[in-house]
């Protein structure tokens, strides 16, 4: 058989398996919550349409949401005293008596075969007043992310910032023994569920990057026994190699408008360096140089900066260097390892991977004020990811022999541990929050 | 047998995307069962290959693609990527083979023990490959026939979160191959 056809074969086969699925990889487990989350109660969604019921159970996933967060602690559904499902069978008397806080009531209406609406309200109990009344429109295939979109929209009322629920997380699994580890690059939604395989490999995979439209991933690959980066569509899966040049072609990161990517590259010399690449006209400029290891790059809010890895002064330490050219600027001083900048949310902090007495330790630094916190608390914990709204980072760290991601809230409050069902889970990316 | 190969490459593909999402795409097979031959494992298939076919070097188990497996490794110490002056020997050995074999060439694959950032890793391996290539050079080897890889601590040598494990997996893998 010649090799053509196989791969034309291989490509009808992948096609004709693909609604075989996969079960959530990831379970998540909270390990440290807030001392008082708001008790809240999500009663059933009422039901108008064809059929015994919706294509999911929204309110099921809007509470399991809101109790991840941690900041809310959803009543369990048979103390309920009352289900309402419209805001006049409300009676608030019942739900004071049961000290909720927050109501949340609904229906799913169907209004064509693949056309939903999942109407709700969100209530005030103790002042007897609703806050919030929404429509959000789905189909079918998008009902568990429409759902979570309500639950996005719930958070951002009660809380004052927006949810993160909608979004999606992308990381790598390591899989099988040493000699014949399959490397993947997995995208799920926030909550583990929903996982799709984006590219899978006998060698490894590394470096994940969400474009600034959530739309596309760049990665690094050594399926051809070298690094190259390659930036691949989500929807579509379809997927173009960016860089592969002589030496290391790592560490991807898009700028704010999408256009380039930072990279760090070695080419002919061997000398790592940062470097921005336009992705449509391919031009390469060089934003360092000399022979320490410049790496990791991570762009500015403005797209003005891009901060950096470099062992310039012995250890590796974050620096700056403005994204057209010129100096490079020392940014972190407190420790012996300061790498992998990533710019929080609000441009005001940089998570990093901090050496913590011995310990490698998830940390945000201060820009301003140049001080250090450490976030974490395992010995080889790195990769952190800010959530899109900033409240929460996602890590990788271990548990006993093998990765596992967990996340902590920005003022360290609240932990998650997220398992893998088998193999080694690390480098996780939080998306952008969706369009709306 | 090639049959039989390129079907268990299929199988294999075909396997795989069972657990597939709509958009996934699979690698190069080609790439992916070179893949699995090679592994991470300090033993790789290509220097093995090397070994088999390493008559030139006339018995010399110090340098060359018939060198002993311990000969074709080089350690380093934690952050740091100067090589040790105790592969001195070694090194000549292996510059002193490819001076000689102009035709032969050699892959310098990198690496780093897992602490710390995967990237800044790979930059460590890069340099620890770089720094046997540029002892390589100055015992005699062509630029032309030597190629350098840094894996970071993507393909470590043996598992295990001790300075043990750890030293063991600071290496850069002298590989003879085509």
């Amino acid at each position: 058989m010649s090799r053509p056809n196989l791969h034309r074969v291989a490509t009808l086969l992948a096609l004709l398996l693909v609604s075989a699925g996969l079960r959530a990889e990831l379970q998540i487990e909270i390990t440290a919550g807030v001392d008082k989350a708001v008790p809240i109660a999500v009663v059933p969604f009422g039901w108008a349409g064809t059929g015994a019921q919706p294509p999911q159970d929204a309110a099921a996933i809007v509470a399991a949401d809101l109790a991840r967060s941690g900041r809310f602690a959803p009543m369990d559904r048979k103390d309920m005293l009352q289900r309402p499902t419209t805001a006049t069978e409300v009676d608030f008397g019942d739900w004071k008596i049961q000290a909720t806080e927050a109501l949340v009531i609904g229906r799913v209406v169907q209004a064509a075969a693949d056309q939903f609406e999942i109407q709700f309200q969100v209530f005030d109990v103790l002042r007897g007043e609703q806050l919030l009344s929404y429509r959000q429109a789905s189909n079918a295939a998008d009902f568990r992310r429409s759902s979570h979109r309500v639950a996005d929209l719930i958070y951002e009322k009660l809380t004052g910032i927006r949810g993160v629920f909608s979004t999606r997380i992308a990381y790598i699994t390591a899989m099988g023994p040493a000699e014949k580890r399959i490397f993947r690059l997995i995208v799920t939604d926030a909550d583990g569920e929903n996982p799709r395989i984006m590219v899978e490999s006998a060698q490894p995979i590394m470096s994940p990057a969400w474009s600034p439209d959530g739309r596309r991933i760049a990665y690094v690959s050594f399926e051809n026994r070298r690094s190259e980066i390659y930036v691949q569509d989500l929807r579509s899966g379809s997927r173009k190699r960016i860089s592969a040049r002589p030496g290391v072609n790592g560490a991807p990161a898009w700028s704010p408008d999408g256009r380039q990517l930072a990279v760090s590259l070695s080419r002919q010399d061997g000398n790592l360096d940062i470097y921005t690449l336009g992705l449509d006209s391919q031009m390469l400029t060089r934003l360092t140089s000399g022979a320490a290891i410049d790496t990791e790059p991570a762009w500015s809010l403005d797209g003005q900066q891009v901060y950096y890895t470099s062992d310039a002064t012995g250890g590796p330490q974050v620096y700056r260097v403005p994204a057209l050219g010129g100096a490079s600027q020392r940014v972190t001083f407190e420790g012996s390892y300061n790498a992998r900048p990533r710019i929080s949310p609000d441009g005001k902090q940089l998570a990093v991977v901090h050496n913590d007495r011995g310990n490698y330790r998830i940390a945000l630094v201060d820009l301003a004020r140049s001080s250090t916190q450490v976030l974490s608390a395992g010995r080889l914990d790195e990769s952190p990811s800010f959530a899109p709204n900033g409240e929460t980072l996602i890590y990788a760290t271990r548990e006993g022999k093998r990765g596992v991601l967990a996340t902590v809230s920005a003022n360290g409050r609240i932990r998650q541990r997220l398992s893998a069902v088998e193999g080694d889970v690390r480098e996780p990316a939080w998306s952008p929050f969706p369009p709306n | 047998m090639t049959i039989l190969k390129s079907f268990a490459a299929l199988l294999t593909v075909a396997l795989l995307a069972a657990c597939a999402g709509p958009s996934k795409s699979t690698v190069d097979e080609n790439a992916a069962a070179a893949g699995t031959q090679t592994g991470g494992a300090v033993s790789s298939g290509v220097s093995e290959g090397g070994a088999g076919q390493g008559g030139a070097l006339g018995g010399s188990a110090l340098g060359g693609p018939g060198a002993a497996q311990e000969n074709r490794v080089i350690y380093f110490e934690f952050d740091r990527f100067d090589v040790k002056s105790e592969y001195n020997a070694v090194l000549q050995a292996h510059g002193k083979y490819l001076s000689a074999n102009p035709g032969s060439k050699v892959r310098l694959e990198g690496h780093a023990d897992e602490r710390g950032s995967r990237e800044y890793n790979i930059g460590l391996g890069e340099k620890r490959a770089q720094a046997v290539r540029n002892v390589l050079l100055l015992q005699g080897a062509a630029s032309d026939q030597l190629a350098t890889v840094s894996f970071g601590e993507e393909r470590p040598a043996v598992t295990g979160e001790d300075e043990e494990a750890w030293a063991l997996n600071r290496r850069v893998e002298i590989v003879y191959g085509p």
